[in-house]
C-alpha cells in the first residue's frame, strides 16, 4: 500500500543512537512487508549512511544533528538522510577496491551493495547534506 | 555490546557479545588488539554477535592484519548469521579464517 511519508526521526550525532535508528528501520520495513533479507539489507545500509554523517560529515562531532525520513511509495522504500554539515564533495565518496584488505572504507559498497539506489548531494537550499537510498520492495 | 576473553588451547578467545557497531567498536578494537600485543594468538567468538557494522568488521580486519605481522594465529569462530552477512557483503567471509568452534580450529592447527 502507498503510505508516503512513513516517519521521521531526529536524533543528535552519536554512535549510541544507532541502535534506535536500526531498531526504527527494521520496524518500518517489517510493517511495509519486507521480508527478514530485505530488513536486513535496509537496516545495514541506513546504519552505515548514518555512520558517514558521524564519522565523514560532522567528523565525530557529537553536537550535529541527523534527521532521517522513511518514505513508502507502494514499490519502494526510500530512506532519506540529511544533515548540517558542510558540503560533502560527492567525487570523493565511492565504495574502495575490496580487494585492498584494510579496515574501513566499506560503508559506501554496503550501501551500494544493498541498496537499488543511492544518491547523495546537497539540498536546493544548499543547508544540507542528502543521502537517499532507495529498496524495490514490490 | 559486551566482551569476555578466555584462554584455551593456547588462544585468546574474544567473546563479543550483543550489537558491535560505531559505539562500542572501539572496545572491541582494544580488546583484540590487546591480546595481540600480549603475545596471544587471537580467536573471535562471533556467536552471540546480533549485529556488526562496517567499523566493527574493520576492527576484525585490522586485528587480522596486526596477527598476521606478528606471525600470531587469527581467526574467526562461531559466525552468527547476522555477522556471516555482513562479512559476505564485504567479501571477508574468504579472506579470514573461520571455523565453526574453538575444536574445529584447534584441530586444523594440528593437521
Amino acid at each position: 500500500m502507498s503510505h508516503g511519508k512513513v516517519c521521521e526521526l531526529r536524533i543528535p550525532s552519536l554512535p549510541n543512537r544507532l541502535k534506535i535508528v536500526r531498531a526504527l528501520v527494521s520496524s518500518a520495513a517489517e510493517q511495509a512487508g519486507c521480508g527478514p533479507e530485505v530488513t536486513f539489507e535496509i537496516v545495514v545500509a541506513v546504519n552505515e549512511a548514518c555512520m558517514n554523517v558521524m564519522q565523514h560529515s560532522y567528523r565525530g562531532d557529537e553536537d550535529g544533528e541527523i534527521i532521517l525520513q522513511i518514505f513508502n511509495n507502494g514499490r519502494d522504500m526510500v530512506v532519506e538522510l540529511l544533515d548540517y554539515a558542510e558540503a560533502v564533495d560527492v567525487n570523493s565518496v565511492k565504495p574502495r577496491d575490496l580487494d585492498d584488505i584494510r579496515p574501513g572504507g566499506l560503508g559506501t559498497h554496503f550501501i551500494r551493495e544493498v541498496m537499488d539506489g543511492f544518491q547523495i548531494g546537497r539540498t536546493n537550499d544548499g543547508r544540507r547534506n542528502y543521502q537517499r537510498m532507495t529498496k524495490t520492495i514490490a | 555490546m559486551q566482551y569476555n576473553i578466555r584462554e584455551e588451547s593456547g588462544y585468546s578467545v574474544v567473546e563479543l557479545t550483543g550489537d558491535v557497531d560505531l559505539s562500542c567498536s572501539p572496545n572491541a578494537r582494544k580488546a583484540i588488539l590487546g591480546c595481540i600485543s600480549d603475545g596471544k594468538h587471537v580467536l573471535i567468538d562471533l556467536s552471540a554477535v546480533s549485529y556488526i557494522d562496517s567499523s566493527g568488521v574493520a576492527s576484525l580486519v585490522e586485528g587480522y592484519q596486526t596477527a598476521k605481522k606478528g606471525n600470531f594465529r587469527f581467526g574467526l569462530v562461531g559466525v552468527s548469521d547476522a555477522a556471516m552477512s555482513v562479512l559476505k557483503l564485504a567479501r571477508l567471509d574468504k579472506v579470514f579464517p573461520i571455523h565453526s568452534d574453538v575444536a574445529e580450529r584447534l584441530a586444523e592447527d594440528l593437521a
